[in-house]
């Protein structure tokens, strides 16, 4: 993979590798970026995964834009050859329909489609947590399938509940905060994404893989209630992914 | 200790932000205007990163509840202690029972209070800063409310602690209401034409009414795109001057989200970025492209009078 160095004002780099969005690219991007955060701690600062960049901070106090330019181009040399990762598969419960999913029926009815069809595809499909941004903990997801696209609300709505599952042209998303948005809800999950008071305060990470399992009111609650008391333990397994 | 009479319009605790998270999705935080927000902390005899107050444009009133040291600068909203105006840029000593007061805008936007020790709300994910979108750190991270009681670190005394110090007025910015700042172009100054790199480049920008700590959000001559505004997703950095499809800048600021899908023209360079946060709505913003390498040569010279100023003020008799 190769990259364009773009500076980003006086203390960051754009390293844009002009693939676009695919599965491939993130993965390299994720152990770039882990590459850049363990190895290269001297004048560096902050790095935030796009689906076809990596934004690096540096401090122009230490180092020149040259500088930095070539440690990095050295540690992108050293990404081509990376060996195998695991990825991780996480599983979201998530209750469909009825007052957390109102929009539901919406992307029924574009796609043609019953109900229970859209909930059927929507989680038996895995997802690809590309990065996390917009609001603390939010995920860029891929992989929904084209059946179930449905445009945007007209008119946004004010507030999103957090934990609610959405639909937006061909994306979804889950919320972790309240936030305005014209997404399609299609319902909610108990578990969340984003707990300030834990020392890991964020469910997901670039990288992660996810699948939604749907669940009924009755363990909606019982996961809910777990999960407000930080007792809930979610279901996560390892997958070997190989680096070509 | 402090306690809040009157709220103001936006005021909140603040230190220089929140490292380490924007790749979860969360704002750095932090004082919009770093360099006042040192000055603060230097004239007490703080750290530099301290937490101290950000106050945006009025209305906050508070009374001590104990002795204390403080230093009110950047923006001049009409700094009061017990209703006569008090010098700004300066340190001074507050007796039990007074009242502050930040009662209109003379100048600038934001006014920054250290108190000597520091406020002492917890640290969250490593920082005192208040996000109000992740609803972290300052005091259950929202704006300050009536009633709100601001803890204070008991700070190390020194022997020469009694003596109070002013900046030196060649320190103090002048806020203007047209606004000068120095950009480097890119990521993607290849997405508008020579036209409208040069017509953003000699135009003037209005700030207009809808500004906050995410953004000083423009009006002005249209910055056309050579094919459209929208890119992939990518982080952005502060100082980020995004052009969206309407062809009106907008720069982030501390506040801001970390992932953005439109064209960037520029970033506004380190040492400028403090002048952004002092902008108010109907200032105007004229910008000038300047080199990488000249950036970095003012923020060293900048870094520099820090160093000296710190190194003046801290006893370590």
């Amino acid at each position: 993979m190769k990259f364009k160095y773009k500076p980003a004002g006086d203390s960051a780099i754009l390293m844009d590798c002009g693939n676009g969005m695919n599965e491939e690219t993130n993965k390299r991007l994720v152990h770039l970026a882990d590459l850049i955060e363990t190895k290269e701690k001297e004048g560096f600062g902050e790095v935030i995964i796009g689906y076809q960049s990596v934004l690096v901070q540096y401090d122009p106090l230490r180092l020149t834009y040259n500088q930095a330019v070539d440690k990095l181009t050295s540690l992108e040399k050293e990404a081509d050859t990376g060996s195998c990762q695991e990825r991780r598969l996480v599983e979201i419960p998530v209750l469909y329909g009825g007052e957390h999913g109102p929009d539901l029926e919406r992307v029924a009815q574009h796609n043609g489609l019953s109900i229970e069809e859209v909930i059927t595809i929507h989680s038996q499909s895995r997802y690809l947590v590309y990065f996390l941004g917009f609001t603390p903990g939010y995920p860029f997801m891929g992989g929904m399938p084209k059946e179930i696209a449905t445009p945007r609300l007209e008119s946004p709505r004010f507030s999103i509940p957090p934990g609610s599952v959405a639909i937006a042209k061909e994306q979804t998303g889950i919320y972790p905060v309240p936030s305005p948005g014209g997404w399609n809800l299609i319902g909610n999950t108990p578990l969340r994404l984003y707990s300030p008071e834990e020392n890991n305060p964020f469910l997901l990470n670039a990288g992660d893989r996810v699948i939604f399992k749907a669940i009924q009111i009755e363990e909606y609650n019982f996961i809910k209630a777990q999960v407000e008391k930080g007792m809930y333990q979610m279901e996560t397994r390892n997958e070997q992914i190989g680096m070509r | 200790m402090f306690e809040i009479i009157k709220p103001g319009l936006f005021t909140t605790i603040q230190d220089l932000g929140r490292s380490g998270y924007q790749k979860f999705g969360m704002a750095v935080s932090g004082s919009a205007d770093h360099y006042a927000h040192r000055m603060a902390n230097i004239l007490v005899g703080n750290r530099q990163s301290a937490a101290v107050l950000e106050v945006t444009l009025l209305g906050l009133r508070m009374k001590a509840l104990a002795d204390h040291v403080i230093a009110v600068t950047g923006g001049d909203l009409a700094f009061k202690i017990n209703g006569a105006l008090a010098p700004m840029w300066t340190s001074l000593k507050v007796k039990k029972g007074d009242m502050i007061d930040f009662t209109h805008c003379q100048s600038g936007c934001r006014a920054y209070m250290s108190i000597a020790g520091g406020v002492a709300v917890p640290k969250v994910l490593g920082s005192r800063s208040t996000d109000t979108i992740g609803k972290i750190g300052g005091i259950e991270g929202r704006p300050l409310q009536k009633g709100d009681v601001l803890p204070v670190e008991k700070q190390l005394l020194h022997r020469f602690q009694g003596i109070r110090r002013r900046l030196p007025a060649s320190f103090i910015p002048k806020y203007e209401n047209t606004i000068h700042v120095r950009i480097v172009p890119g990521p993607q100054e290849s997405a508008f034409t020579k036209e409208a790199m040069d017509g953003f480049l000699s135009s003037s920008y209005t700030v207009s009414k809808d500004i906050d700590r995410m953004a000083c959000r423009l009006e002005g001559p249209t910055i056309e795109h050579v094919e459209g505004a929208d890119i992939t997703s990518e982080g952005i950095f502060t100082g980020a001057i995004q052009v969206p499809r309407n062809g009106q800048p907008i720069v982030f600021l501390v506040g801001r989200q970390s992932i953005g899908g439109y064209t960037k023209i520029g970033g506004v360079i380190t040492v400028d970025q403090p002048k952004l946060a002092q902008a108010k709505p109907g200032d105007r913003i004229t910008f000038e492209k300047v080199t990488i390498d000249e950036a970095h040569a003012l923020l060293k010279e900048q870094e520099k009078t820090f160093s000296v100023l710190t190194a003046v003020c801290m006893d370590k008799g």
